[in-house]
């Protein structure tokens, strides 16, 4: 099984060890992800913020270089970066805007480049896969998060249900962890304020973590890099606020299911995180 | 006429028909940041439909739409499927081009040309090169300076940027668009 591979810049900086997650359980899963050449930062919300064709245009030269090396699908585990190529895809439906970009890049784009998450990459080519293949079983209660960019715009995403999803949840339960029915599943955590107003995103990230620990959560269940960076990275600064300190960690579900596999959490990037995981 | 103008103005320009909101609250319930806002979204739409200048100045000043992260949620509830965030962005716009920016602009604002600098030169994100640049042009010189040595111990921060090869590309891009007056920037 080959498939495209689009990491973005998280998964190689200060998200390293969700690459290490999604690259050790693709291994075991016998997934071949290739990964795309020469590959350029998505630009964001920063990009979306400031410049509509920026916006647009970045997302489709990684779209049409997936093209140009051959690739028809490619994984996007950043939810960040997922979203903004398929929100660029669906805006480039529009073939005004479509020439405009391809004047800009230069490049051709087909736009039929087929684009999933990680969750949908793990349900299409690993639910039995994993199954066969469970070791230790992972054996915890755990809230599942999926964050906004994940599941909205659910018109142009049609991924899972908006309010209530799914998809995390069953994955857990595959590999033998209990989810729960709580409070923020979709909500924001502030995400692209984390270095420009860290007082919102922790205030918003406590309300987060707060609801989960209420419920006896062991642990929090992520497919966002920026979600997982604001919940576990500003913890301390988050505690601050809080009457009594929260000390559940923020793990990938590529973390999860990898301790299923018995892969070691060192391979799975456990250490790097700034909550002790003790799972 | 000129009254009505500016919100007709931003009617073509989303697709956004302010009259439809009939008031019902959903998206300010929902909306994380409504409680930090000058005016929650559903307020927001109602000083919309009044369509007067001063009403629409006042949305243009406000910290509103420098606060609404466009998680979308309003416009997942809103029963009229009003675009929200999609108004946010043209206000943003707007807000700049008139020069208008409420002073909790300034850090956002400064992030974001940051981060697009980082991508123009290298195109990949470089994240002590943002937060350097951030903090040279707030003057907020702690600025994460309690969490970076553990990234650092844990192997979250590159010493030196990644680089993409077709560099020359990113230019073109940037060229292209942000830097190019004809395009609307903000
Ligand atoms: S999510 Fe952010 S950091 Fe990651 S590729 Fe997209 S823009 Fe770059
Ligand atoms: S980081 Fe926060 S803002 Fe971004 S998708 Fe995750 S929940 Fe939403
Ligand atoms: S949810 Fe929609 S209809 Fe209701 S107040 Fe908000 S914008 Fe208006
Ligand atoms: S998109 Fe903006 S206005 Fe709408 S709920 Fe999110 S933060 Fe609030």
């Amino acid at each position: 099984m080959k498939i495209g591979f689009y990491p973005g810049c998280s998964l190689t900086g200060s998200s390293r060890e969700y690459n290490e997650s999604v690259v050790a359980v693709a291994k075991a899963l016998e997934i071949d992800l290739v990964e795309l050449k020469d590959w350029n930062c998505c630009g964001a919300t920063a990009a979306h913020s400031m410049n509509e064709e920026l916006s647009l245009s970045l997302p489709a030269r990684i779209m049409a270089l997936a093209e140009e090396q051959g690739l028809k699908e490619i994984v996007v585990p950043c939810a960040a970066c997922y979203n903004r190529l398929k929100v660029t895809q669906h805006e480039l439906e529009d073939q005004p805007k479509r020439n405009r970009v391809a004047e800009i890049l230069q490049m051709p784009y087909k736009g039929d480049l087929k684009i999933i998450n990680v969750l949908q990459l793990l349900e299409a080519y690993g639910t039995e896969n994993i199954k066969a293949r469970i070791t230790q079983p992972f054996a915890h209660k755990v809230a599942c998060y999926y964050g906004c960019l994940l599941v909205r715009p659910h018109a142009i995403l049609k991924f899972d249900r908006v309010e209530d999803p799914q998809s995390m949840d069953a994955l857990i339960q595959v590999i033998g962890g209990t989810t729960m029915d709580w409070a923020f599943k979709t909500e924001c955590c502030g995400g692209g304020f984390s270095v420009s107003r860290t007082d919102l995103v922790v205030k918003l990230s406590g309300n987060i973590l707060k609801d989960a620990s209420d419920r006896g959560a062991e642990a929090l269940i992520v497919a966002c890099p920026m979600c997982q960076s604001n919940l576990d990275m500003r913890r301390g600064a988050i505690n601050k606020t809080l009457d009594s300190p929260i000390d559940i960690p923020v793990i990938y579900i590529t973390q999860a299911i990898g301790l299923a596999l018995g892969i070691g959490a060192k391979e799975l990037g456990l250490k790097r995180h700034f909550v002790t995981v003790e799972l | 006429m000129d009254k009505k103008h500016k919100v007709s103005d931003l009617q073509s320009h989303t697709g956004v028909e302010v009259m439809r909101c009939y008031q019902c609250g959903k998206c300010t319930a929902g909306c994380v940041l409504a409680s930090d806002m000058n005016y929650p979204p559903s307020y927001l739409m109602r000083l919309l439909q009044t369509g007067t200048k001063e009403n629409y100045d006042k949305i243009l000043h406000s910290n509103s739409i420098w606060l609404c992260l466009n998680c979308e949620n309003c416009l997942g509830r809103c029963p009229m499927e009003i675009d929200i965030p999609k108004m946010m962005d043209y206000l943003r716009t707007r807000s700049i081009s008139e020069n208008k920016m409420h002073p909790d602009s300034k850090p956002i604002i400064a992030f974001h040309r940051s981060f697009l600098d980082s991508i123009k030169h290298t195109g990949r994100l470089y994240e002590v090169g943002l937060i350097a640049a951030f903090k040279s042009r707030t003057f907020r010189f702690a600025q994460d300076l309690n969490i970076a040595p553990m990234m650092y111990l844990k192997g979250k921060l590159h010493l030196l940027p990644e680089k993409i090869k077709d560099r020359r590309h990113m230019k073109r891009i940037f060229a292209q668009t942000i830097e190019n007056a004809k395009t609307e920037t903000k």
